[in-house]
Formats: C-alpha cells, structure tokens, sequence
C-alpha cells in the first residue's frame, strides 16, 4: 500500500514533469543518458518512450505519465564549419550553445523561436518557426541531414525527400530518437538589428501594415493588445545590420542576455489589473520607439529570456499558449477569435501576430501560409476551456489548424480535420516505430499514434 | 492512463457506484458522444444499462463492501482498461435514522459501505494511479459528515470518515501527480434521498456535477455544492452544539 510517497523504478529517477505552461504534470521515470551508448541501452530497456530536451513546449509533448522520459540535455556539442557555415549540432545542444560558437564566426541561426532555450532536437521534432516565416520558413527547411535512433535500435541517416524525414520533422518525438542534425546557417556582419516599429490602431490594420513591410524586410512580427478595446498594435519588422550601418567587428565571444531569475514560489501576478497596466506601458513605449532603431539580437528576438522561468509568473495554476494558424483570406477568423477571447473573464496577457509563407515538407509541421496568433492566457477559469474548443471549430472551419507544441487542451475531434497529413504520417510512424513504443502524453490525449 | 488535459477534463472515467444519479450525472458531464470512455461499476451490472454515456460504455461487477474483492477488482480493471485517467467513488448507503435506532445493522452497513468500502476503494484507486503517473480521484463526501445532526449523524459519521481520509490522501498523492477532490454537497435530490423532506441549500445531480468539472479544471481539493455551503458550514462549526441541536428541532 501507500507505505513510500513515490515508487523507485529500478534505474533512473520518478519526477514530477510539466510542460512550461506548468499544467498538467505527470510522474515518469526519468533517465539522463550521456552519450549514444547510453541511448541505445535506454532504447534497448522496451519501455514506452519520449525525448525530452529543455521543457519549453508549453503543452504536454515531452511527458509520458507512468513511462520513460529521456533527458537529451547530456548529448551535447556543436560542430561549425566558418567557411561553409554548416553547423552540426548533437540533439541536446541548446541553440544558445550553437550561438554562442556561430555568432563571433558571422553565422546566426537559420530560423530561431522565440527562446534560445531550446534543444536543436526538440526544435526539429515540433519543426519550429520565428520572425522569417514568411521569407525563410520553418527549421525543417534548413534541415540538411539529421540522424535518429529507431526503437529496433538501429541509428539511420535521413535525408530531405525521403519519408522517415518528412514524417519526423514536427513529428513531436514520435518516429524515434533523434542523436544530431545538420543545419546550414544565416550569415550576419554584426550582432545587431536594424529594427522598424510602427504603431497601429486596431488589429486590421496591424495586419495590413503586417503585410506590407514583409515584403522589405526579412523579420516582422506584430504584437497586439488584447486588453484593449480597438486591439491596437505594435508592428516591429527587422534587418539584420550591416557593417555599414553599425561599424565594427564581430564579437570575440558572444553571450545571451543576463537572466534575471524568479523563485519557485513567485504568486501568480498575471491578472486584469496587470495586464493591462503592462500593456499600457508597452504601447506607450513602443509608440516612443516608432521609426528606425538598432537593437541586439537578444533584445529582438528573445525578449523574454532575459527573465529566466518567467513561467513562474503565472503561479502554481500554470498557464497555456493558444496558438493557431489560418490560410490566407480567413483574416476574419482572427479578428472573430481574438474577439472571442477579448470577452473572457481570463486576461490574454501576451498576444503575438505573424504572417506566415510556405509550409516545410513535414507531415505534421504547423505553418502554412497564413496568418498566425499566439496568446498567452493563465488557466484556473473552467469556461475557458469551453471558450477555447469553439475557438478550434472555427479554426479548423477555416482550414487551419492548433500548434501541438503548444498544445494541452485540444480534443482529439479536431486533430484529422487540422492535420490533413495524419494517414500518411501515421504510416510512415508505424514503419519506423512498429511496436508503437514511442508515445507521449499529447500522442496518447489526441491519438495521434496507433 | 490516458492523459487528462488543462482543464482535468478525461477521457477514460470508471465510476464506482454505477446506479448513483450524482455519479451518472459527472460521469455525463465528463464524456459525451464526442469522445470518452466509461466504465460502470456496481452490483448489479444489468441495472446500469440505459443511455449510453461516451463513445464506449462498459458495465462491471463491484461491490463496496465485499472488502476482500477490492484488490482484485481494482488489479484487473486497471490491466483491462490501462487507460482510465479518472476515479469517482460515488457508492454510498443512506437509512433513515429512526431505522438505525431501531436496527444497529444499517448503521454497520452505512459505516461499511460509506467509510471503510469507500476507503479501501479509494486507496486501491490512489496507488494504481500513483504507479500510472497521475490521475484524479473525485471523492463524494456530504456537508452530513462535518456537524452530528439529530435527523442523520450515523451517515454523517461515515461520510466523516471518508472526509477525513480524503484529506489526508490528497496531500501524500498530490506529489505523485494524483489529484483528489472532495466533493460536499448539500441536500441533493436523488433516489438516494426520494421521500425525505428537502433541506435548505438543496441542488441536483446536475449542479453537483458541473460543479465537479469546474473544480477539476481549477485543480480544487474541496468543493462545496452550492458554493454558498462553506461558509454557511463555516459558520455552523462555530456555534455550540447546544444551539445546533435546538435549530436541529
């Protein structure tokens, strides 16, 4: 009976894993392997299985409740060719660890999410997007090699064109291991940004102004006010610098941003009151800022970072990111959705817009092109819920489709509908994984395996 | 298990305690034709029959106070149905007390069924979950069970019982990601409660079980039905129990 507070597999440790949206947590036994001998004896040990890399997906993709979750963060290194700018990277580097060796070489990332904190494989496996979409699309279409250990335990080598490729990029983990990816890199002159802003009334025209500077610069993003009647908006669309207009060389070293780093029994202080005390601030002083400006590659594309776990700020009750995408000529639907969520009793306390181009070859990559929305909302409010299934019916109404990295609330109704690529990826899955040992708390809620 | 999302909601619910209205009634709410499985179990499987509830209804055999059953029980359903996320220990027993005073047995069986079946059920419940990596647990107490009162203290006692290891529980299991809710409802109209005359603060089946699924979205430990019961208990654990036997009648 209940003589022990926790059961102690026989090798590695049971923990209580969330996702960074902090809800729901589950129990698993977690092993930490140090190099790819280790991870074939992981693999070996038959047990239901799923990589973990940092923790930044908000949802429950790297969580497998009463099963193996693999720590990757031990398998780690960066390879880089300054000539070439190809970088080979192990599955658990950091894309700060691969910036901090390909800055000071001229090289940045081909496609960076809104964090560094993430591991390249974890990147790969939810074929992450940024501020380029719209130009340079997903990670996956950087991707030149990457190679994955299969759950028969063989390592296999995959290429662009085939179908273990397509089907494990933005596969959530699910098609096997992944041990080290090829990617080639940006070449950048220095480490600034050469950043425009432009301030906007309501959430049409932030769209439009969207639209227009994508066409002059190779980064934009809109972020809107949700606690605003009118939803007015911030367009921020960005070069990088050249030598020309910010002199000097590179950096003999480069580093992220300082973390300023909150406890883990910060309350939670996202509420009304907060929010829109922030958003005021926000507006005003991107409205200061409107024109031209140089900022750092931190300061632009990983603002948030600067505040490590700042997750925490939503208390105990955890939070969650509703983010979706709808083709091309469903702007209404973003401007119905964002009204729905506007007269929530729960705050939107970040709300993020972005054009987005060509979809990568991924079988269940998220992008297409269209238009996609990120709000951040805390959880405690049932009806929020409730809110957020009509949300998807009009989301999957109009083509689109819920982002599973992000996902912890999505019903398993919807997933066929969005992801239109399910059979075929679920095919090739089956090839790859034929005992069905790979699975995670997201595969098992949506049904995403068989 | 099969995950429980945000907003605890399930997709694989066993309700113990099959025939019981308050217990149909969340289970109803929990899953519906969408999606969802559940798992009936009672002492009379073919009584359970009627509308389907989910996608998939299967009916069990359980009986809360063949005590010595509870182990296997438990070991098989949860090998035959690995995905169940949810746990409603809805059974219970209520006699009228004029009966009990006359027959001391009805108030063994209420204490068996009410406290020690739904005990035992309840820590069978809470280890299979803990080893599956969480889960919840909803534990249906009653506002009886926190003041004796003339008209029903032998239930109370029982439902006392189950409240208190309840409590107890929550806490040593919510390390290991099993979450429990105490429900304390009021007077609630059920067959369980037929031909008794309605107490103040009275609700349905129905309002206890939205009032189930919010709590579980809001990860509560406690939940009162109606809401305005805690502080009207509250208030009533105050006062001496000489006036509570005079406003008892």
């Amino acid at each position: 009976m209940l003589t022990s507070s926790r059961p102690v597999p026989s090798t590695g440790e049971w923990h209580s894993l969330s996702g960074w949206g902090r809800k729901p947590s589950t129990s698993s036994r977690v092993v930490r392997p140090h190099d790819l001998a280790d991870l074939s004896n992981v693999i070996a040990d038959g047990t239901d299985q799923i990589a973990r890399g940092l923790g930044r997906s908000y949802g429950d993709a790297a969580q497998l409740a009463g099963g193996t979750v693999v720590d990757m963060t031990a398998i780690r290194g960066v390879d880089l060719d300054p000539e070439s700018g190809v970088v080979t990277a192990m599955a658990g580097t950091s894309l700060n660890e691969i910036l901090e060796v390909s800055v000071p070489q001229g090289w940045f990332l081909p496609v960076t999410p809104g964090t560094r904190h993430v591991t390249i494989g974890g990147a790969i496996a939810a074929d992450v997007h940024g501020k380029n979409h719209h130009r340079d699309g997903s990670l996956g279409n950087h991707v030149e090699s990457l190679q994955m250990i299969i759950s028969d335990g063989h390592l296999v080598d995959l290429r662009p064109g085939s179908d273990p490729f397509a089907s494990t990029l933005g596969g959530m983990g699910l098609t096997g291991l992944i041990t080290n990816a090829t990617l080639r890199l940006t070449p950048i002159e220095t480490t600034a940004m050469s950043v425009h802003t432009t301030a906007m009334p309501d959430l049409a025209t932030t769209m439009e102004e969207l639209f227009e500077s994508d066409a002059h610069y190779r980064y934009s993003v809109a972020w809107a006010d949700l606690s605003h009647r009118k939803v007015r908006g911030l367009v921020m669309a960005a070069n990088h610098a050249t030598v020309d207009e910010v002199p000097g060389p590179l950096p003999a070293r480069y580093r992220g941003d300082g973390l300023i780093s909150l406890p883990d029994w910060c309350p939670g202080v996202v509420n009304h009151f907060t929010v829109d005390m922030f958003n005021r601030m926000w507006y005003a002083l991107g409205r200061r800022r409107t024109g031209r400006r140089i900022e750092s590659l931190g300061s632009f594309f990983y603002p948030l970072d600067r505040i490590g776990v700042w997750n925490r700020l939503y208390g105990e009750m955890g939070f969650l990111q509703y983010q979706f995408v709808v083709p091309l000529g469903h702007e209404d639907t973003v401007l119905e959705i964002a009204g729905m969520l506007m007269r929530m009793p729960t705050p939107v306390s970040l709300a993020v817009l972005k054009r987005m181009g060509e979809a990568s070859p991924g079988y269940l990559t998220f992008p297409m092109p269209g238009w996609t929305l990120a709000v951040d909302m805390p959880l405690g409010d049932p009806d929020l819920g409730r809110t957020l299934d009509e949300c998807d019916s009009k989301v999957a109404a109009a083509g689109g489709r819920i982002y599973l990295a992000k996902d912890s609330r999505l019903r398993r109704e919807f997933v066929e509908e969005m992801y239109p690529n399910l059979s075929t990826w679920r095919r090739a899955q089956a090839r790859l994984d034929p005992e069905g040992r790979l699975r995670s708390n997201l595969s098992l809620r949506l049904g995403l395996t068989h | 298990m099969s995950p429980i999302d945000a907003f605890g909601r399930p997709q694989t619910v066993l309700l113990l305690g099959a025939t019981s209205d308050i217990g149909r009634a969340i289970v109803a709410r929990m899953v519906d034709a969408k999606g969802g499985t559940a798992i009936l179990a009672g002492r009379d499987p073919k009584r359970h029959q009627g509308k389907p509830l989910g996608t998939e209804t299967h009916h069990l055999y359980f009986d809360a106070a063949d005590f010595s059953s509870h182990e296997k029980f438990f070991s098989e359903t949860f090998t035959e149905y690995p995905r169940i996320d949810t746990v409603i220990l809805a059974f219970g027993v209520l006699h009228n007390q004029d009966e009990v005073d006359d027959y001391p047995e009805l108030a063994v069986e209420m204490a068996n069924v009410n406290h020690v079946g739904a005990g035992s059920a309840l820590l069978q419940a809470a280890n299979r979950l803990r080893h599956r990596g969480g889960g919840q647990i909803v534990v249906l107490s009653s506002v009886a069970g926190l003041r004796p009162r003339q008209s029903n203290y032998v239930y109370g006692a029982s439902k006392a019982g189950i409240d208190f290891l309840a409590r107890g529980l929550s806490r040593s299991v919510a390390a290991a990601d099993v979450h429990i809710l105490l429900v304390r409802p009021g007077f609630v109209h059920s067959k369980m409660t037929a031909g008794m005359v309605p107490r103040p603060f009275s609700v349905t089946p129905e309002t206890v079980a939205k009032a189930v699924v919010d709590a579980l979205a809001r990860r509560d430990r406690v939940v009162w039905v109606p809401s305005a019961l805690r502080w009207v208990m509250g208030a009533v654990r105050l006062l001496p129990q000489s006036i509570v036997d005079r406003l008892d009648g």
